[in-house]
């Protein structure tokens, strides 16, 4: 039960003027764009379009050669990953990223590292103040746990589990860090259609029951249409459309570069 | 055990059991569920204390007595205590399945006229939302958890910590409230509605009395001896009346603890840290432990498998025996005692099996090689005859008269009866009060001195044992006069895992005849170990060595009917391989896999002629549908092959007499 259109006011991210290059290929030209905090913002376009080099932008594994970035009101010419994951940006990616010989819960919990403050040694000793941040940090993975439903699994070796649950346990590390915005590369990629709806309900969830800010990349234009409040579409680095999945979907050029027209 | 002795036969309805347990065994556990990871553990205290004030609370939003009450979801400390609080206020729990579609739910729901329900989650409130037009009399509905329900704000949806807040107020307001509503309750009051799955028409409403479950409950107990120290896993759907008695009657009537698992997910999981002492499961869950057991001992080391299959041998040998508690030499003692410790006793820990005292299977026929399997491990495992109109308990298997072929014998005040046609009938306090608004269905049920029609054929055997052969309907006669049972049969012969369907004849024949499929899986491994080349279904079904392998299965299966005086009239005296699988596709099997007799009757007319004549061949020519749709046509000859039948063990002893 989705309201119909909700709107967002205070603009938790900003991209200005974003351009990128390998040597002489331009991923970016002078990208511009917004994602307001609560909001699920879509980011799609063609194979090449520069998607995933913009979430890189985002969280700051590539540096841009032009442009700004502004998050929660800090003005900065490029954002470094362990500050971006500081400050609440999270990510999941297109190829899944896990420890495969762990289990889910050592991966999810691989999250909460940043917010331990016992160092190695004091972890190992396991007590006192230490064995109980560690109790404090587990009662939180386990409400994730419960929240994507996979207890089952807590403690098979992720390396052993499908594709599509490998994706939620992504999903679960990215939430542990309990962030303010999470970026989602093709949380989709390569699933079923029964679970896509899963993945899809989740993010709702994550959206409504964490009040996470989501932005991402998503090739199946029914997802995205359903899940996201708004839409930027790229094409070739550059920013083609802006706006409302509606709007999105009657714009001439987006209909042109990447959705095609229905026969 | 059975706690009528202090308080004499006060203690019959559940609300009046809980009050007993408060006061009895008030710190001992009654409830666990496993939640974020950790079981969590209520006494019957702490449950008493939530059932009160949950009954106040629905008390305080209107449910009166004598009302219905729906309880949809899967097995959840909160839905259980559901049960009771609202038996607490004389009204009528009604659990449904929690994966019925949308449409199966408001039949139910309708026709118990329900006012008020409690769904688990989001996904069930939704349903109830659907169909809340349909069901006109559906006015308040509770839910469990509520996750993602933070955007429902219709007045009528209350969460069950709302309810229990208000139960409390209410309370205080109106004490001795709560005392003087279970003290109206009475053993002869209507208890629960269990509705029945319904796979022909609509499901039925069979309504049961608190003397129906508890009398059968204690009953079912008492044969067993059961004790406040069980352990059990509800993992079963709450809305099947098994449940209802394992899980919940036998639980208030004994004081033991019962444990939700942590999800439908995880039970193999929470099975195996439960450890539980008593454990019912369907003939499919143990065949599927079965068959994962046996795939990952062939993914074991050499070694692990040599000494695997050394003591599994050594337990198919005496394990049944030393289970009953029969004589085995000492030798053989020592050597099992060895298995125990090296595969028996690790094997049962993996599955969660090491404390199990008691497990039942019911529902269907369990083959005999995975039921001794059990029992050759320790397991002590026994069948059971039940149904929802008989609260369940009909027969059991007594201890130490464990036969995989028999049902058991009838618990304590469970009359059984074979009628003329050989249908079993039996008569019990269980015997349901009558189908919900159905009272020609009642009538055809249950005949006016109590004897309720099963509808399943079945015959005692000389051991006092009841065996169950057919569906009543199904059932048959050779024009001898011999009983025919076709389902019995071909169980026989499916239960060799190289056969996979098998369809017998003799309705109205001299004798009985049968067609078989091969396991294609089974044989195909077969083939391979024996060099056997074959270039299709067709070819390999029609390969002599094979046909040779399913005479011997035939010759096996017609010995054991042998053994029966009322059934060793109906062997197997000619069989054909089918080089077709019957298939759903076609019509010959439902879609659950239920031989169709007449379509299959029809369709292959001219095979059935073949095999009452005395020709050792015949031709096949058939139309089949492909999964994609299209059609095809196979054709061949199909050998004809006699089997060898065996005096009866009855005809014998009148000869000797």
């Amino acid at each position: 039960m989705v309201a119909a259109a909700r709107s967002f006011d205070e603009v938790l991210l900003e991209v200005r003027r974003i351009s990128l290059a390998f040597g002489g290929v331009k991923a970016l030209t002078d990208i511009s764009f917004d994602i307001r905090k609560g909001e699920i913002r879509a980011i799609i376009g063609p194979n090449g379009a520069g998607k995933t080099s913009m979430l890189n932008v985002i969280n700051g594994f590539y540096h841009p050669q032009e442009g700004e970035i502004v998050f929660k009101g800090e003005t900065r010419k490029a954002m470094r990953p362990h500050k971006a994951a500081k400050q609440g940006i999270a990510r999941t990616f297109q190829n899944v990223a896990l420890f495969k010989g762990m289990s889910t819960l050592d991966n999810i919990m691989t999250g909460r590292l940043l917010k331990m403050r016992s160092n190695v040694v004091l972890q190992a000793l396991y007590w006192g103040p230490n064995e109980r941040e560690e109790i404090r940090h587990r009662a939180f993975c386990e409400q994730i746990i419960d929240f994507l439903e996979i207890q089952a699994i807590r403690k098979t070796p992720v390396g052993k589990l499908p594709y599509g649950l490998q994706k939620r346990v992504e999903l679960a590390r990215a939430l542990a860090m309990e962030p303010e915005l999470l970026l989602l590369d093709e949380p989709m990629a390569g699933m079923n259609v029964e679970e896509k709806e899963d993945m899809s309900r989740f993010i709702l969830d994550v959206n409504e029951h964490f009040g996470t800010t989501i932005a991402l990349i998503e090739h199946d234009m029914g997802v995205v249409m359903d899940l996201s409040d708004r839409v930027v579409v790229l094409d070739y680095g550059r920013k083609l459309a802006d706006g409302t999945p509606d709007e999105v979907r009657a714009n001439q050029e987006v209909i042109d570069a990447y959705l095609g027209v229905a026969h | 055990m059975a706690p009528e002795s202090k308080a004499g036969t006060a203690l019959d309805t559940f609300p009046k059991l809980l009050l007993h347990h408060l006061r009895e065994r008030p710190d001992r556990p009654a409830m666990r569920e496993k939640d974020l990871g950790i079981w969590q553990t209520w006494t019957w205290r702490e449950a008493a204390g939530q059932i009160r004030a949950y009954a106040c609370g629905l008390a305080a939003l209107g449910l009166k007595r004598g009302e219905r009450m729906a309880i949809i979801g899967d097995n959840r400390p909160r839905l259980y205590w559901s049960f009771c609080a609202i038996q607490c206020l004389g009204a009528v729990p009604v659990p449904l399945y929690q994966d019925s579609v949308a449409g199966e739910m408001a039949f139910v729901l309708d026709h118990a006229e329900v006012r008020f329900a409690i769904a688990e989650d989001q996904e069930q409130v939704d349903k109830l939302l659907e169909i809340g037009e349909r069901v006109p009399s559906l006015e308040v509905v509770v839910f469990d958890d509520d996750r993602g329900m933070r955007n429902y704000d219709q007045p009528f949806l209350h969460s069950y910590e709302a309810v229990l807040e208000l139960g409390r107020k209410f309370d205080a307001e109106n004490p001795g409230f709560f005392e003087a509503e279970i003290a109206k309750g009475q053993g002869s009051d209507v208890s629960i509605f269990a509705y029945t799955s319904g796979t022909t028409g609509n499901p039925k409403g069979v309504v049961l009395t608190y003397d129906n479950v508890l009398i059968s409950a204690r009953n079912g107990a008492a044969f067993e001896g059961l004790t406040e120290k069980e352990e059990m896993l509800a993992y079963l759907p709450m809305a099947w009346v098994g449940d209802h008695i394992f899980s919940y009657a036998q639980s208030y009537v004994c004081g033991f603890c019962v444990s939700c698992p942590e999800s439908g997910a995880t039970v193999m999981q929470d099975l195996r840290e439960l450890g539980p002492s008593y454990f019912f499961a369907p003939p499919r869950i143990f065949e599927n432990i079965l068959t994962t057991v046996m795939v990952r001992m062939e993914d074991a080391s050499a070694l692990k498998r040599r000494i695997f299959k050394f003591f599994m041998k050594h337990a198919e040998k005496c394990g049944v025996r030393i289970l009953n508690g029969e004589a085995v030499g000492l030798g053989d003692r020592l050597l099992y005692w060895l298995g125990e410790l090296l595969v028996y006793g690790p094997l049962k820990n993996t599955l969660g099996f090491s404390r199990i005292r008691l497990a039942y299977t019911a529902g269907e026929a369990i083959g005999p090689d995975i039921f001794d399997f059990y029992r050759s491990i320790g397991v002590n495992l026994k069948q059971l005859y039940g149904s929802t109109e008989a609260s369940v308990f009909i027969t059991i298997h007594p201890d130490g008269e464990i036969f995989a072929d028999t049902v058991g014998k009838p618990v304590d005040q469970v009359e059984i009866r074979i009628a003329d046609s050989g249908e079993v009938l039996f008569r019990s306090p269980g015997v349901f009060l009558e189908y919900y608004k159905n009272p020609e269905a009642t009538a055809e049920a249950k005949d006016p001195e109590g004897w309720m029609h099963t509808g399943d054929a079945g015959i005692i055997d000389e051991r006092g044992h009841l065996k169950i052969i057919d569906r009543a309907k199904d059932v048959g006669h050779l024009k001898s006069g011999t009983l025919f049972p076709p389902k019995y049969i071909e169980n026989k012969l499916k239960f060799f895992p190289n056969i996979k369907e098998a369809v017998a004849f003799g309705h109205e024949r001299d004798h009985v005849c049968a067609f078989v499929n091969i396991d294609l899986s089974a044989m195909a491994s077969w083939a391979e170990r024996n060099n056997v080349a074959y270039g299709s279904y067709q070819e390999l079904s029609q390969d002599p060595r094979v046909a040779e392998i399913v005479r011997g299965h035939v010759e096996q299966a017609n010995r054991d009917l042998a053994r029966d005086p009322k059934l060793g009239g109906a062997q197997i005296h000619r069989f054909l391989i089918l080089n077709k699988e019957l298939d759903p596709d076609d019509g010959e099997l439902t879609r659950t896999r239920k031989v169709r007799r007449r379509i299959i009757a029809e369709r292959y007319a001219p095979l059935i002629e073949a095999l009452y004549s005395d020709r050792d061949s015949v031709h096949i020519e058939l139309e089949v549908s492909f999964e994609d749709g299209r059609k095809g046509r196979i054709q061949g000859d199909l050998k004809i092959i006699d089997a060898e039948t065996y005096p009866v063990a009855g005809d014998e002893r009148q000869a000797a007499a």
